[in-house]
């Protein structure tokens, strides 16, 4: 039993999931956009900073005594804790507490202004693309929403005029002091605050209404003012909130500041903090800036499925040659890096392990090369050079999660360098630190994976695994290798065909093996008495992200009731949640499932090519939901799926200090 | 004979009397069904002559407690000096106590082990602790909860800082006043287990449960104190008679109780509203492991959607992960038949089964009520 345990005289009652600290939440108010104080405190007594990233809080705590009070009734139990009644009501009570504290986080999207919101998501949408999951930049930027609205509410017209008559430079000054210091042009400080409040007391539905519209159309007219001044009212017009770190940071003059370098340290590790969104490929704007970027051009592909619009999906195979040629031309990429990259590109390298490795040393290579330029800092340098990489990487072939991971960890070693570190050791510990991540989370992960998972191989078992994976695969060998007599059944299928690779290492070791393709799952698995299967990655949730038919595998044996064991490293455990295999996919290179290699290509290409009515749609990974998942096997020992919030919880601090 | 009614329990009692203080001098429960040994009803021929067979045989459980209890304040703490410690000896000291668990008196005993040392480093005491403990474990292979009292034990103590203390004496002291905490948790969780489940236990319920676990038998002895009305039906518990034995306490203490062959389950389930079963160990995908017979309890409720209710102390709670019911180490016991085996049948003589986490609906546990998902929650916690 661990300390927190120690004064356990009492029972004490778990209460399980949100709950607000014990002194009072903050009143429900009314939604304020304008002071940027409450929505400081409603952010942080939100739930999502009782996330894993915010600080730590024991999920067992003793219920304040108050509740005893108020909700043990007249039944007079003999108990001295509050019994399932009393913390049924204890429930109840939290999540009214609940609506206060969310409330004023709430407000600031739905119940807010409507129409003020709406144009706020509206114009930041057409123009710069509408980033969903910023919300800690959105919040940031909402004091200046505040003071658009102010300034909208004394006189539109003339705020107008002199938004539009402020010059360029000074727009960006105010931009990058980020509402520090309020226009003396126009009002006093706090006058403006005693404005707001009594706009707060004053305006009605109706008037905001109107105020909005008003806002609207200067707007409107601000677009209209010609190409020049549509920059600057731009930069300057604070209903853009959520362009303006962008702005600062491509404004912002090379030299610059002490102080602004600070705040632009602290936005990047708010933003850092933030859980990055996919690109959305279906945005057209943002898809363009993209392509200005890319290294890598890539023509995509002509018809696509309409409900993965969202993934990339380009025309394969015919952009390598001349990529490879200019390997040491190119200069903003570390040939190691861009090695990789075209090896993803190409197919060379497959799995998620090998992946992650190859790019980890990739950028060990990359940082051993590296030499600060003068007059930067490592830190910010060294980040933005890997955040080229990366951005050259997902070009390449979109990361998977536990990529996604081990680039989350290394920015993290980057920024957490000591400031005294001369340029040489700093790219020591880094690459130490590159070093260690892989022998422990994924070498040395794998091998206490695989001494837990052969205790669940018995003699006479018959393990049927889909696909490859290369710890089932350590797994088979090491069982074989220590005498258990079993027998493999390896599911396969088209177009990658990976299971052959496993067939031909098992078979050249002495395992007894059959091999199938998918169609004749649900004829096997009768023979099947554990399945084995990889991951790509796995959610908070317990889904299961992997291959593409690993779902199917996993419900027909759970509809045979064969337990279905995972296999993953605890470093492909993610913190987000996953429903469906839509929102996050990756698709594959469409010919592969059109091509039949036995046959005749000519005949296929005349009916089949450019055929508006035909779709192939190759999708690389699905999501099984956790009820079809018996276990899970990990570095830490074996858990059920409902453990891996758990883990990310425990050890996500660890994992990111290591 | 007994209506599904809730009322009608509640009337009947209050019709046969006011509501008394004390519960020594309540009237005896309303049918004799009870008690077993005199059997009024009218039971069909054929299974009479079974009966004749059997003739249940209610060994006096009590009278065997006290015995035990009897014996137990002459045992002396102390260790005789010229004699050299054995930590089993210790242990089954301990074990002769009835209503201590075989895991704490083993943490008990290792607390001994600790008292007894005569390391004189710290790390000499942690060798000595670890082969006391894996004597232990080694003493009795198949009993999870002695295996899983011992690891706990084992991470409770040596996970503090004592070790990190200059003075060996003082931090010796430390880790021995740890053990005895440990000690008394374990000892009180019974205790706090049936305080927590007391408000699951409403007015005119019938409960069933299966097999003699001393945790249900506290819940159950406690919420008959708090006058809660309540029928309980006791399954038979073959091949030991276990339900038997229950039953018998259960009468004791004027719990009205009914008793079931264990076939008999899934045709009594409708009447019952909660199933209450203990555990020989909790195991980390957060089933249980217990007397056979559990399993299917289990299952029959969950197709009936009753509540299954598992009463375990925290010190059960293993690190194991069956995926079926074979991947347990089988714990074998005789069975008799009271009929010779045919040559050439086999006998299953396994002595527990595995209900997956899927079945149960809450544990009753001294850290509090979990859902069977909490478990892999407290045992990350603890062992990680």
């Amino acid at each position: 039993m661990d300390p927190r345990r120690v004064p356990l005289a009492v029972p004490k009652v778990r209460r399980v999931g949100f709950f607000t600290s014990i002194e009072p939440t903050p009143e429900p108010q009314r939604p304020n956009r304008s002071q940027s104080g409450p929505v400081e405190a409603a952010t942080s007594s939100s739930p999502l900073s009782d996330s894993p990233s915010g600080n730590f809080i024991s999920p067992v705590q003793i219920p304040p005594s108050r509740h005893h009070s108020d909700n043990l009734t007249s039944r007079a139990a003999p108990v001295p804790v509050p019994g399932p009644a009393a913390f049924r009501r204890h429930l109840a009570h939290d999540r009214s507490l609940h609506v206060g504290s969310y409330n004023p986080a709430d407000s600031l999207l739905g119940t807010s202004p409507p129409s003020s919101n709406g144009e706020l998501s509206e114009d930041s949408g057409s123009l710069f693309g509408f980033q969903r999951s910023d919300s800690a930049k959105l919040s940031s930027s909402f004091p200046n929403g505040g003071f658009d609205l102010t300034m909208a509410v004394r006189a539109p017209q003339e705020f107008e005029s002199k938004i539009a008559t402020v010059p360029a430079s000074e727009g960006r000054k105010k931009t990058a002091e980020v509402s520090g210091k309020s226009e003396s042009a126009v009002t006093t400080k706090a006058q403006k605050e005693k404005e707001q409040k009594s706009l707060k007391e004053k305006t009605t539905k109706a008037e905001r209404r109107a105020i909005q519209e008003a806002q609207r159309a200067a707007k409107a007219a601000a677009k209209g003012e010609g190409s020049r001044r549509v920059d600057d009212s731009g930069r300057a017009k604070p209903g853009k909130a959520t362009k303006q770190p962008q702005v600062k940071k491509e404004g912002l003059p090379v030299t610059s500041s002490v102080s602004e370098k600070k705040t632009v340290v602290v936005e990047k590790e708010k933003r850092m903090d933030v859980p990055q969104t996919q690109m959305q490929y279906d945005d057209k704007s943002r898809v363009e800036k993209a392509k200005k970027r890319a290294v890598v051009e890539q023509t995509e592909s002509k018809n696509k499925v309409e409900l993965f619009l969202h993934l990339p999906q380009y025309e394969r195979g015919n952009q390598l040659p001349n990529l490879s040629s200019n390997i040491f031309t190119l200069d903003t990429i570390h040939h190691a890096v861009y090695k990789v990259g075209l090896q993803h590109l190409a197919g060379d390298i497959s799995g998620d392990n090998a992946r992650c490795i190859a790019m980890l040393q990739a950028f060990q290579e990359a940082i051993k090369d590296y030499t600060t330029p003068p007059m930067k800092d490592l830190t910010m340098d060294l980040t933005a050079k890997i955040n080229g990489y990366v951005s050259f990487l997902i070009e390449c072939r979109p990361l998977s999660m536990s990529m996604g991971n081990a680039i989350r960890f290394l920015k993290n070693q980057i920024r957490k360098l000591p400031v005294e570190l001369s340029v040489s050791e700093a790219k020591a510990s880094l690459c130490s630190d590159i070093g260690r991540f892989i022998e422990e989370k994924i070498v040395t992960a794998d091998k206490v994976i695989v001494k837990h998972a052969v205790t669940k191989i018995r003699d006479g078992e018959v393990v049927l695994t889909y696909g490859f994976s290369c710890v089932v695969e350590m797994i088979l060998l090491y069982a074989h290798e220590i005498g258990r007599k079993f027998r493999v059944v390896i599911v396969d299928s088209r177009p990658n065909l990976e299971g052959q690779r496993l067939l031909r290492r098992l078979v050249s070791r002495g395992l007894d093996c059959t091999y199938t393709h998918i169609n004749a799952i649900s004829y096997i698995m009768r023979d099947a008495t554990r399945v084995f299967l990889g991951a790509s990655s796995i959610f908070s949730n317990g889904t299961l992200y992997s291959r593409v038919g690993t779902a199917c595998v996993a419900m027909v044996a759970n509809a045979f009731s064969v337990p279905v064991i995972v296999c993953c490293e605890a470093y492909k455990f993610h913190e987000r949640v996953l429903l469906d295999s839509i929102c996050s996919n990756e698709l594959g290179d469409p010919d592969a499932i059109a091509n039949i290699p036995s046959r005749a290509n000519m005949k296929r290409s005349k009916t089949m090519e450019n055929n508006k009515n035909l779709q192939f749609l190759n999708l690389m990974y699905d999501s099984t939901p956790s009820e079809y998942i018996s276990m899970i096997v990990t570095d830490y020992g074996m858990i059920p799926p409902t453990s891996i919030p758990v883990i990310v919880r425990e050890y996500r601090r660890e994992h990111l200090l290591l | 004979m007994w209506r599904r009614s809730a009322s009608f329990v509640l009337d009947k009692h209050q019709n046969n009397k006011p509501i008394s203080l004390t519960p020594s001098i309540d009237s005896p429960p309303p049918h004799s069904m009870a008690d077993e040994n005199s059997n009024p009803n009218p039971i069909s021929a054929y299974y009479q002559t079974r009966a004749a067979h059997h003739g249940i045989v209610t060994s006096d459980w009590l009278e065997q407690a006290q015995a035990a209890v009897r014996r137990y304040p002459e045992r002396d703490y102390s260790v005789s000096p010229g004699r050299p410690f054995s930590v089993i000896e210790e242990f089954n000291n301990w074990r002769q106590q009835p209503d201590l668990a075989e895991a704490v008196a083993a943490i008990r005993a290792l607390a001994a082990v600790i008292r007894a040392s005569e390391a004189t480093t710290m790390m000499e005491l942690e060798i000595e602790l670890k082969k006391a403990s894996d004597t232990l474990k080694s003493w009795d292979t198949t009993s999870i909860s002695l295996t899983a009292g011992c690891d706990l034990f084992m991470r409770y103590v040596t996970r503090t800082s004592a070790l990190e203390f200059e003075d060996f004496n003082s931090a010796k002291s430390r880790v021995l006043s740890r053990a005895e905490k440990f000690g008394e948790i374990s000892c009180k969780a019974r205790k706090i287990i049936a305080v927590l489940s007391q408000d699951f236990i409403f007015d005119g319920c019938t409960i069933l449960v299966h097999g003699f676990s001393r945790v249900v038998f506290e819940i159950l002895k406690m919420a008959a104190q708090n006058k809660k009305l309540f029928r309980v039906l006791c399954t038979e518990g073959r091949p030991d008679k276990t339900g038997v034995l229950l039953a018998n306490e259960l009468a004791k203490l004027d719990v009205p109780v009914k008793l079931l062959i264990d076939s008999a389950v899934a045709y009594s389930m409708d009447e019952v509203d909660m199933v209450f079963v203990g555990a020989d160990g909790v195991v980390e995908s957060g089933g249980v492991i217990n007397m056979m017979g559990t399993y299917q309890i289990a299952l029959v409720a969950h197709s009936m959607n009753k509540p299954v209710y598992v009463a375990a102390e925290s010190y059960k709670f293993a690190r194991l992960y069956p995926l079926d019911q074979k991947d347990l180490e089988p714990a074998l016991r005789p069975i008799d038949f009271d009929v010779p085996v045919p040559p050439k049948v086999e006998v299953e003589r396994s002595a527990r089964d595995y209900t997956p986490p899927q079945y149960l609906t809450l544990l009753f546990t001294d850290l509090g009520v979990l859902t069977p998902s909490v478990v892999s929650d407290e045992l990350i916690q603890l062992y990680l």
